[in-house]
């Protein structure tokens, strides 16, 4: 799928491509409780394409050992797959080879960075690791719309270490306060982590203006791409970010499998996180040297058959066009909001229709909690996520315990988005709480 | 009847929202210094977010009161409503042969009849065990009971 001209290669995706799309995941051909399935979970997980089952079944099958050790066949043709992969996938998200770190999730890729700078802050560390450092008077500023996985690491971090935890808060819409930011972020700011969309409102950070303001400072900046990595444009190095995270489920890829960017001469001098096998150079009974990135962050066999499944998944989206994909989500969120606006007793979380945002949305059902709500749309084989999303201290910001989210991805149709608005508006009649 | 009203019985429905005992004022949610006839339990559902305090109250060996504070799905709520008008006047053993029954039922996947002669309006939340993620909705208020029953004296 190679487009001729630079405006075709953007233009948004269309419903006629989108069921070619959906041809390759099988998954997604079958019923739900006697009903089509219509998953709109994707911001919870994604499916897989044959391709990406394929590159995982075609490993086992030809080229499984381990890796950087032995020197048999086998062992070189796995270790290729291995860092071909590696390849693939950074350069999926404008990184150099060497500094892209498998890690098991986008969440074990925020504990690793938040445990590597634990490491160098107590004890005895080298010269070039007390950059990362953090003691009393020290700051870590996230946001108050993050995902509990990059929070709570900051939390112990903070606990471990005497530093401060502050966060950035929210307007009523979702968005940013930008002016709070600006306040908070100060020479006492040594880490700065955000993440770039958030997965409740959708609403999509300025990253530019972030870490302008926090490399002024002189901070540190890790950017949780959980949720952007799938589905929009991401280059690390244009949004000089100094790490990035990101999940390989959450991108058409296995679970099990996920990444940690790095700048290479950060990943360097970073103290490892988990330590053993694979990522050291000279061992004694009494200490050891590490190699350089990413292998001084890999200890112990690591994810293969994940990372040349999940190098696949990276191609599969590449050769559809990661602005195609943007922007034709970005329609399926704006189909999402306006119809749920138009919905009585809905109200929609994060910025109103016409708002730029990611294409998903969260929503309360006046009178119905979320988790009956997500039980009436499963009987009609419709799939969302209900719950607090894993971003508790959001919703308490926004006034709710609990939300219901349709999250959508490159195989879903404007049919699938209209299936859904058409079982939504039948929720509260059902429950009995209409005009209530 | 659907899977999804067999779930939603109209008596759920009603439940989750008349909210029996579902009184409890919130400068009572604090447990602490509480006589010894009185037992309080808080119970969370991380998962969804379901939530209860739920406070029994004894008269020797009888039950002589429930009173709860909860937010949760209908399930959780009707649960709660159902289980405080079914304890009161019931001794001990009565309120724990019943959460055992309730339990067994519930674990059950959907393969034990509930029977209303043992679980009252209870049994209309039999339909329940036959989704494994709703089971800690209906068990919530439950395991409140049944531990703070445990507290009193």
């Amino acid at each position: 799928m190679t487009g001729t001209a630079s405006h075709e290669n953007n233009a948004p995706l269309t419903d006629t491509e989108v069921l070619r799309i959906r041809n390759d995941f099988p998954i997604l051909d079958q019923d739900v409780n006697g009903q089509p399935l219509v998953y709109l979970d994707s911001g919870a997980t994604s499916q897989n394409p044959q391709s990406v089952m394929e590159a995982e079944q075609e490993f086992y099958e030809q080229r499984n050992a381990a890796v950087h050790r032995g020197a048999h066949t086998l062992a070189v043709h796995a270790t290729d797959a291995f860092e071909d992969a590696r390849a693939t996938v950074a350069a999926f998200i404008g990184a150099d080879e060497n500094e892209l770190v498998w890690t098991q999730n986008a969440t074990a890729g925020l504990n690793l960075i938040a445990y590597s700078f634990g490491n160098a802050s107590i004890g005895q560390v080298s010269e070039a690791a007390k950059k990362f450092a953090l003691g009393i008077g020290d700051e870590v500023l996230v946001t108050e719309m993050e995902h509990h996985a990059n929070l709570i690491p900051w939390q112990e971090l903070c606990r471990r270490t005497g530093a401060t935890l502050r966060f950035i808060p929210i307007h009523d819409d979702g968005t940013l306060d930008m002016a709070a930011a600006a306040e908070l972020i100060n020479a006492r700011t040594k880490v700065l982590s955000f993440t770039h969309v958030s997965n409740v409102t959708g609403v999509i950070n300025p990253v530019a203006e972030l870490v302008g303001m926090a490399h002024r400072a002189g901070s540190l900046v890790v950017l949780d791409a959980c949720q952007s990595a799938p589905h929009l444009p991401v280059d690390v190095k244009a949004l000089d970010v100094d790490f990035a995270v990101f999940s390989g489920h959450k991108m058409l890829g296995p679970t099990g499998i996920g990444g940690v960017y790095g700048r290479a001469e950060l990943l360097d001098a970073m103290p490892p996180f988990l330590t053993g096998g694979s990522m050291i150079t000279t061992v004694t009974m009494t200490e050891a040297g590490y190699l350089p990135a990413p292998q001084r962050f890999e200890a112990g066999t690591q994810p293969i058959s994940q990372a040349v499944a999940l190098a696949a998944a990276a191609n599969y989206l590449r050769e559809t066009g990661m602005e195609r994909i943007h922007a034709w989500e970005a329609e399926l969120g704006q189909r999402l909001v306006r119809g749920l606006e138009g919905i009585q007793g809905i109200r929609v979380l994060g910025p109103a229709s016409g708002i730029p945002r990611a294409g998903l949305a969260a929503f309360e059902v006046e009178g119905v909690h979320a988790h009956d709500v997500g039980q009436f749309l499963d009987a009609a084989g419709i799939a969302v996520r209900v719950g607090h999303h894993c971003a508790q201290p959001l919703h308490r910001r926004l006034g709710l315990n609990s939300s219901t989210r349709a999250s959508a991805y490159l195989y879903n149709t404007t049919a699938d988005v209209d299936a859904f608005l058409a079982a939504v508006a039948g929720v509260r009649a059902y429950f009995g709480v209409e005009g209530a | 009847m659907n899977s999804l009203d067999s779930l939603y019985q109209q008596i759920i429905l009603e439940e989750s929202k008349a909210r029996r005992g579902g009184d409890l004022p919130n400068h009572h949610l604090d447990a602490t210094h509480l006589p010894a006839n009185v037992g309080q339990c808080h119970q969370l559902n991380p998962v969804c977010g379901d939530e209860i305090t739920l406070r029994v109250e004894t008269a020797g060996d009888l039950v002589s009161g429930i009173h709860w504070s909860g937010d949760g799905c209908s399930i959780s709520m009707a649960s709660a409503s159902i289980l405080s008008d079914m304890v009161v006047g019931l001794d001990r053993d009565g309120v724990q042969s019943l959460i055992d029954s309730f339990r067994e039922v519930m674990r059950s996947r959907g393969k034990l009849e509930a029977d209303e002669e043992v679980l009252g309006d209870a049994a209309a939340l039999s339909g329940v065990s036959k989704f494994p993620a709703r089971v800690k909705c209906a068990m919530l208020a439950w395991v409140a009971a049944e531990d703070a029953l445990n507290q009193t004296r």
